[in-house]
């Protein structure tokens, strides 16, 4: 990488040992991939570490390290979820013990380092940061240090920032320098797409299934989805970002996507048109048969297949505004059918601290209060990691959670028979 | 004799066993198990990964062509290497991904853990080599399998 006199005496320890050996860690990882210069980042930070498992001692080592140094973001950032609530996800007295004492022993601490080097506030914590009610929202064109995989694609995808999948601890460093490497998807190059994916299903397809089947097939490289706008639109609305939200998060955890494109939807499929798409590219065509497949094809990993649910979690990532309403409406209407007045199977619906404390003051609050669900902030993915919770017989509509998790997949329509009881053998 | 070579990205040698996952790896799903446990082996814990699941990947050279998944991914490498569970080598058939490298780098930078990485290594490799053959990784990127009768 070519450096400018400032950053070479960065690196040199002008500024100091810490601050050179973040400049070397990302020189190193910029030359890595042919970047030939920094950029300067433009937006607030979002960082993936958000729980302080105790066996992450390198984060704790490294934040202390950057506290003595005295080193600050640039901009204020925000965070991941945190992994415990025991307000709303109540838990019993051993999983206390396990989760506050061995699991997240570091969580307090590592809060406090947090908000001394730039946390926004102690309400920062969601995957969701790009959500008006949160208002970590980059501007087109934005250069930014994040990571979350699911909220660097919605970022790179939706918003049309730039930023590259970066990981955990190269977030802060991004942040800290002020710069990041420019390469891959921070250049024109890197963001055309080199896939391109035929939507030739009857209907509009599950997000989250369409993401995974994306994901697994194109892994990092740069897809661009035709036939999606005849079901979604041409114009980014509540329900388009909410669904293409989900789709996102799929892609980039069943396979490594950190931008996509949708024809006549996205900003830069719009703008640039046939533009944004490569040379020689392949070409996957998805139908209905295709989905079903993908679907068909997730293990379960619960020690009894035929277990009955003991727990469901709605929301990875954190459901939005908009999809808290829609999913009161659903469950409503499945408990009409059903016939009960409260949800079989205990169910949390997780969404970012704004976004709740927006949704509190509503009469669909209220509903789904007395139908029996808790809401949370917490991160479903955190909580399902402790080796008890993990052994539980969890549901979930998130295939990122499926991922990482022991816990069963199930599309929204079903999920929502399951846990309001309505019968339905096809399940 | 089947020999591959390529891009170095941390050099070393190392003659021993290999594991092949003709999937990319995804980093979370596969080391978390064992590193939430402070197991002393990682065992792949990856439900969707049938190369790697139930697999030891500590010590050993692991032939991937990427990794995949959540961007804790390079934490996660640098974690496993302050643990000393780490796989000996990362030996990728494609160009790392941003997510390894940084695992590589944050590893070497921060902990003065020197994990082999090598990439563009060619797609050849994750079919000729298979899991459980003897490899031999030379300081300059080339990967030998070390054939049955040279054993």
């Amino acid at each position: 990488m070519k450096l400018t006199a400032e950053e070479k005496d960065i690196l040199n320890g002008k500024e100091g040992k810490t601050k050179a050996k973040i400049m070397q860690t990302l020189v190193e990882f910029g030359d890595l991939f042919g970047a030939e210069k920094f950029v300067p980042v433009t937006g607030e930070g979002h960082l993936v570490t958000s729980f302080g498992i105790g066996l992450l001692k390198p984060v704790y080592r490294i934040m202390d390290e950057i506290i003595d140094a005295g080193l600050k973001t640039k901009f204020p950032f925000t965070v991941d979820p945190r992994p415990i609530d025991y307000k709303n996800v109540k838990v019993g007295l051993l999983n206390k013990f396990i989760f506050s004492k061995i699991m997240y022993s570091q969580q307090k601490h590592y809060e406090e380092q947090l908000l001394k080097i730039g946390l926004k506030s102690k309400d920062s914590f969601t995957c969701t940061s790009y959500l008006k009610e949160v208002g970590n929202t980059p501007k087109y064109g934005d250069v930014l240090s994040w990571a979350e995989s699911s909220a660097v694609v919605f970022a790179n995808s939706v918003l049309g920032a730039r930023c590259n999948r970066n990981s955990g601890m190269l977030d802060i460093f991004g942040a800290i320098l002020g710069k990041v490497p420019k390469f891959g998807l921070l250049t024109d190059e890197g963001r055309k797409a080199t896939w391109i994916i035929e939507i030739k299903t009857k209907s509009l397809p599950e997000a989250q299934i369409l993401g995974s089947a994306i994901g697994l097939k194109v892994m990092e490289a740069v897809p661009y989805i035709k036939g999606l706008d005849k079901f979604l639109g041409t114009e980014l609305n509540d329900q388009t970002i909410s669904y293409l939200k989900d789709f996102g998060a799929a892609t980039a955890s069943n396979g490594a996507v950190g931008l996509y494109h949708v024809e006549n939807l996205t900003p830069e499929a719009k703008k640039l048109k046939s533009k944004v798409i490569a040379e020689n590219t392949k070409t996957y065509v998805i139908d209905d048969k295709e989905l079903e497949k993908v679907y068909k094809s997730y293990p379960i990993m619960w020690k009894k297949t035929d277990s009955k649910p003991q727990l469901c979690f709605i929301g990875c990532p954190h459901l939005s505004y908009d999809q808290l309403v829609d999913w009161t409406k659903k469950i409503e209407e499945n408990l009409k059918i059903s016939g009960r007045k409260k949800v079989l199977i205990k169910t949390i619906m997780t969404t970012a601290p704004s976004v709740l404390n927006k949704f509190l003051q509503t009469e669909d609050y209220k509903k789904l209060k007395n139908y029996g669900i808790k809401l949370s902030s917490i991160c479903p993915l955190m909580y399902t990691n402790n080796p008890i919770a993990g052994n539980k017989p969890i549901i979930t509509n998130s295939n990122k959670l499926r991922t990482y998790s022991k816990s069963r997949y199930y599309k929204d329509s079903d999920i929502t028979k399951i846990i309001c009881g309505v019968k339905n053998e096809k399940i | 004799m089947k020999k591959f070579k390529g891009r170095v990205i941390c050099k070393g040698i190392y003659e021993g066993e290999c594991v092949v996952s003709k999937q990319g790896v995804n980093t979370l799903a596969t080391f978390q198990k064992s590193a939430l446990k402070n197991a002393k082996k990682v065992v792949g814990s990856d439900q969707n990964n049938p190369d790697i699941y139930g697999k030891n990947l500590t010590g050993i050279a692991l032939i991937l062509p990427q990794t995949i998944g959540s961007t804790t991914g390079g934490l996660v490498i640098q974690t496993i290497c302050q643990m000393g569970i780490n796989p000996a080598a990362l030996l990728f058939s494609e160009e790392i991904d941003s997510l390894a490298a940084s695992g590589v780098i944050l590893a070497k930078n921060w902990e003065n853990s020197k994990i082999i990485a090598i990439d563009k290594l060619g797609k050849k490799i994750l079919n000729e080599i298979k899991t459980g053959d003897r490899i031999k990784i030379e300081e300059d990127g080339t990967v030998t399998l070390i054939e049955e009768d040279a054993k």
